[in-house]
């Protein structure tokens, strides 16, 4: 079994984030780290093709700069190896842009390892949360979807998940090749061994370009894009209130507030 | 009006239409008067009230036991297509779990980009300008699209207020649903509902969150007792709904539900950008924590320095006693 996962590269989320006065699009810079959401999505991966009998984990990513180290966290917790597209003009581009650009990744790894089964992204990354792009992805692949999963079984053609809705969960059934999107909790990310993440170093990693995928840069970036942001503004703040400490008797104080809102 | 015709995608809940795409309904009324409502499930059956929240028509898709996001998008992209300049000039949808299959197999059908997490929309100069809060709702980021296509806006629920009284029921009209070839092998086999007994969460006028500062999965209890005090409901973070104490279905937050009660208790909350965004409308905020510095404090009305364990239960006595 073949399963591509999609690893977004991140600026470290505890940092606080910031938007570029000029282009007015979120400051990418510093050390990059694997989206956290993302590696629920390899967990599962790994996961399946061990349950599979074996088969190949495929790891892909879209970054502006080259950045490789995100990846690199995928591949120590065992993934077999990697897809980067890399290239200046896919700065500034957005869900379809990015899907696009997955997609001829995603067909690329499928030349390489032999066809894909089964595509695995996160439901929303940490810094851009659209959350579109995953199931941008699977159209553009012409593949079905399955999102906001929590449980996945594959048997042979065919993929049986337990889907995440409002009420509870679906049991859906999707012919293979498909896409899911995992959110976070459905599994437990391992941790990689010291050795894991030296045998890592030695493991492929394809940087490739726009060029090399046959896309245009008309396609991505800014230009693919087709949206502008018009304005920044502030917010407007919401001011904190009282804060008492509780000496025994703090449960009070909620009771009369509750009260002087007409709540009980 | 410059705008044109404006489209909403109204899902179905419990029977009827859910509530979130009556609200949509009510963001296109302040900009357009000409709206269609885009419904399946049991939101078909529902023309009346979505004729009442302000659409002029009601184009319906059966699904049939498919999950909707394929048949749905498949449907409105031929129908956009064949209407041409008489079509829609925008679609909202909600930022569910269904809206976002429709929205990204929209985008890839109608070669149009996308605006997600949209919290605010409005015209200028006769184009359509979306908000967006990023930073836990400390910065409002307005953009719009630069490309004549569809303009697809996904909009976070509580965005807009449902409002009805704008009407009769709509014209109902049934959108064919064109062959969706492979992508559209998913059927739904079983749906599995859990029990939840009180209000709604995103509809309930009080809404308890527990967090990590309950300790264990058991304390969730003192939670839900205070909610069924309050006639609220129990809410919850992500980190305990990653910790497998509670459903998913409980999560506030960036990736959970947005709530805007009239009274929201952060208990055990630190209060992270990402939970923050899913409640900071609530008209008031009361939070318990015992760190003096959780960025909670920071939002809230009345703040509570204490241990959970120790201010609860009293609570929950005090309350048990009127
Ligand atoms: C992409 C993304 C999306 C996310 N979406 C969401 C979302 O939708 N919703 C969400 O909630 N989070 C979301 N998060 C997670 C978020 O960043 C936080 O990790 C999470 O909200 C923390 O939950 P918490 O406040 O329960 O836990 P913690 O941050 O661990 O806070 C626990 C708090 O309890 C207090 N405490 C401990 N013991 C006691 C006690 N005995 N008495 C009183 N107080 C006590 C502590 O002081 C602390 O402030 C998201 C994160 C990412 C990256
Ligand atoms: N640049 C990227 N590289 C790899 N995967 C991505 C990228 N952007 C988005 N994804 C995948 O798509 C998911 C949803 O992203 P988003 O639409 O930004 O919320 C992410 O969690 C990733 O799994």
């Amino acid at each position: 079994m073949h399963v591509a996962v999609c690893v977004k590269q991140i600026p470290d989320p505890a940092a606080p984030g910031r938007l570029d006065p000029e282009t007015k699009t979120l400051v990418r810079e510093g050390k990059f780290v694997m989206d956290d959401s993302d590696s629920y999505g390899v967990e599962m991966a790994l996961q399946l093709v061990q349950a599979a009998g074996g088969g190949a984990v495929t790891a892909i990513s879209m970054a502006p700069n080259n950045e490789i180290k995100g990846v690199k966290d995928a591949l120590a917790m065992g993934a077999d190896s990697a897809i980067v597209v890399s290239d200046p003009a896919l700065k500034g581009s957005d869900a379809l842009s990015t899907a696009r650009v997955l997609a001829a990744a995603v067909t690329r790894a499928g030349d390489g390892a032999g066809p894909v089964d089964l595509v695995v992204t996160a439901t929303e990354s940490t810094d851009g949360y659209t959350g579109t792009t995953p199931v941008q992805l699977a159209a553009l692949l012409d593949l079905p979807a399955v999102t906001f999963v929590k449980k996945v079984v594959c048997d042979g053609s065919k993929v049986t998940v337990e889907r995440q809705t409002d009420e509870g969960y679906d049991e859906v059934e999707s012919t293979l090749p498909a896409l899911v999107t995992v959110t976070a909790g459905v599994v437990e990310p391992r941790y990689p061994s010291f050795k894991a993440i030296m045998a890592a170093k030695n493991k492929p990693c394809h940087v490739v370009g726009l060029a090399d995928l046959g896309l245009d840069a008309s396609q991505v970036g800014f230009a693919g894009a087709r949206q502008e942001i018009t304005e920044v503004l502030a917010a407007e703040e919401r001011k904190g209130g009282d804060i008492v400490e509780d000496d025994g008797d703090a449960h009070l104080r909620i009771v009369s507030y509750l009260e002087s809102l007409k709540v009980i | 009006m410059a705008v044109g015709t404006i489209w909403a995608v109204v899902e179905p809940s419990s029977g009827g239409a859910a509530t979130n795409g009556l609200e949509l309904l009510r963001g296109a009324r302040e900009l357009t008067s000409t709206i269609g409502a885009v419904t399946f499930g049991d939101a078909s059956g529902a023309a009346e009230t979505l004729g009442d929240h302000g659409a002029s028509t009601v184009l319906t898709v059966d699904t049939g036991n498919a999950m909707a996001g394929v048949p749905v998008a498949a449907a409105i992209a031929a129908a956009v297509e064949a209407r041409g300049a008489d079509g829609p000039t925008a679609i909202l949808l909600p930022q569910t779990y269904e809206g976002r299959d429709i929205a990204g197999r929209l985008s890839v059908a109608l070669d149009a980009p996308v605006l997600a997490n949209v919290v605010g929309l409005e015209e200028r100069d006769g184009r359509l300008v979306a908000e967006h809060a990023v930073f836990g709702g400390s910065t409002i980021v307005k953009a719009a699209f630069t490309t004549d296509r569809v303009q697809l806006f996904v909009v976070r629920p509580k965005t807009f207020v449902a409002e009805g009284g704008a009407g009769g029921a709509g014209a109902v009209e049934a959108l064919p649903i064109p062959d969706t070839g492979r992508p559209g092998a998913t059927t739904v086999v079983a749906r599995h509902a859990e029990e939840r007994i009180g209000p709604k969460l995103d509809e309930a006028p009080v809404v308890v969150s527990g967090g990590r500062g309950l300790g264990d999965k058991e304390r969730f209890a003192m939670i839900e007792e205070l909610a069924r005090l309050l006639k609220g409901a129990p809410g919850a973070s992500r980190a305990i709904v990653d910790a497998g104490w509670v459903p998913y279905s409980y999560q506030v937050g960036q990736t959970g539900k947005t709530v805007k009660p009239n009274v929201y208790l952060a208990v055990g909350i630190s209060g992270a950008t990402q939970h923050m965004v899913g409640m900071k409308g609530a008209k008031k905020i009361i939070a318990i924590n015992k760190d003096r510095e959780a960025p909670i404090f920071g939002i809230a009305d009345l703040g509570v320095v204490g241990d959970v364990n120790k201010v609860v239960p009293k609570l929950i006595d005090a309350l048990k006693s009127r």
